[in-house]
């Protein structure tokens, strides 16, 4: 495997995170991850969603006339999600009942439409089903971590399958029924990205706004 | 009947805020809400355009796209729903390019302090997000309209609180991992922990 096309399909997973980084598809992430076994559809779903919209749009991307690109794709990514939403009903009739509308958003998750855009309308096929696939994944891991944190502290359970033992089983664990509240889900993300910047110092922002010596607790001491 | 509108607006503004208990729209809410004058623009322009599209595409699904909704056309057992994706987003952008040529001709100046933002709201998924609920729970037409609004104003209220929050933030010390998109989540989670309070409110 060449340099450039591991950089491509890996770089998106730490080091150029759709949802650490990019500031993309953060909708999804929050709404699907009370559960894995949802949150592993949904990645599954949206990382071939991705992959396959970056292959088309990037097959037909001398033929689509700028002016009117946005309608061609939303076009080609819509369709994608229609036989992805299908599928789901067909074959996973009960997690696609709980991902209600979630699916259908994956035509507004701004993950797709920013790759297409910003990847797909400027490379050949092959890197740009690559980077679609890279940046699913990427996106992925992030959902699956929030999923993980918040399945098994919020209901003691991974995939369905009970890990802590809950005390209405005769077990010990009591459930955090926060975990499996909203506002859980932004703490755990941006805990999240707080972790991962510590580890990647880079990706830090700078800050917006200076303050004196004296207020900074960080240059006080 | 007002009551049940009233509640039925409430509870979309409130209880079932887009922002902060369904996450719709994160992207531009996290992106755009730096200044409260720009979130103001954006919030208004959201609550145009969902007042536009939800009750347009109610029209669409009952007539069009539901399940014997062609029985006026002869043709009672076409059932088109799995087009749903597709005619909704389509409406919704072709609604925001109508808009767009519509301000520029006849109200510039509120073109020109929405500007690049209502191009962006194509791809909001509050607003796609508010028309796929409408069709969930089989709203009538009037519901749609009051739904539409409702979703549009809580969101816009939710952008603008958190600019306000923000402008505020930046002149704070926050760990430097945490500058920026972290410290911008807790926020929000700490908001819609406060938006939870309205949960337990029957209307």
């Amino acid at each position: 495997m060449s340099n450039s096309v591991k950089e491509v399909l890996f770089g998106p997973i730490f080091n150029d995170n759709p949802i650490g980084l990019q500031i993309l598809g953060i909708c999804s992430a929050l709404a699907v991850t009370t559960q894995m076994s949802v949150a592993l559809v949904m990645c599954i779903a949206l990382t071939l969603v991705t992959a396959f919209s970056n292959l088309f749009i990037s097959l037909i991307r001398n033929q689509i006339p700028s002016s009117i690109r946005i309608i061609v794709q939303m076009t080609i990514i819509a369709s994608l999600v229609i036989v992805v939403d299908q599928i789901l009903g067909a074959v996973a009739y009960d997690i696609s009942k709980q991902l209600t509308v979630f699916v259908g958003l994956i035509i507004t998750n701004c993950i797709v439409m920013g790759r297409a855009e910003a990847f797909a309308m400027q490379n050949p096929p092959g890197i740009s089903f690559l980077d679609g696939l890279g940046n699913g994944l990427g996106y992925s891991v992030v959902l699956m971590a929030v999923a993980i944190i918040r399945e098994l502290i919020g209901s003691g359970s991974l995939m369905g399958i009970e890990i802590l033992p809950l005390v209405t089983n005769g077990g010990w664990y009591v459930p955090t029924g926060m975990m499996l509240l909203p506002p859980s889900a932004f703490f755990i993300i941006g805990l999240l990205i707080w972790a991962l910047r510590s580890w990647k110092s880079e990706q830090i922002e700078e800050p917006e706004y200076e303050i004196g010596g004296h207020t900074a607790l960080s240059r006080a001491m | 009947m007002f009551e049940y509108y009233l509640s039925l607006f409430l509870k979309a503004v409130f209880i079932e805020n887009m922002a902060l208990v369904f996450f719709l729209g994160m992207c531009t809410f996290i992106a755009i809400s730096k200044k409260i004058e720009t979130a103001i623009g954006l919030g208004i322009a959201v609550i145009v355009v969902q007042a536009i599209t939800v009750p347009v595409n109610n029209l669409i699904f009952v007539y069009l796209l539901q399940d014997g909704a062609l029985a006026w056309a002869g043709l009672p057992d076409v059932d088109l729903s799995f087009l749903g994706y597709l005619s909704y987003i389509g409406v919704i952008a072709a609604i925001v390019q109508i808009m767009e040529m519509f301000l520029d001709k006849y109200v510039p100046a509120l073109y020109n302090a929405l500007g690049v933002f209502l191009p962006l709201i194509t791809v909001n998924c509050a607003i796609l997000g508010a028309s796929l609920f409408m069709v969930n729970r089989d709203y009538n037409f009037g519901e749609s309209v009051v739904y539409g609004v409702g979703a549009g104003v809580g969101w816009a209220l939710a952008i603008v609180t958190l600019a306000g929050i923000r402008e505020k933030l930046k002149y704070s010390d926050v760990p430097a991992g945490l500058r920026g998109l972290g410290i911008t989540f807790i926020t929000v989670g700490l908001m819609s922990l406060g938006f939870m309070s309205f949960g337990g409110i029957s209307l």
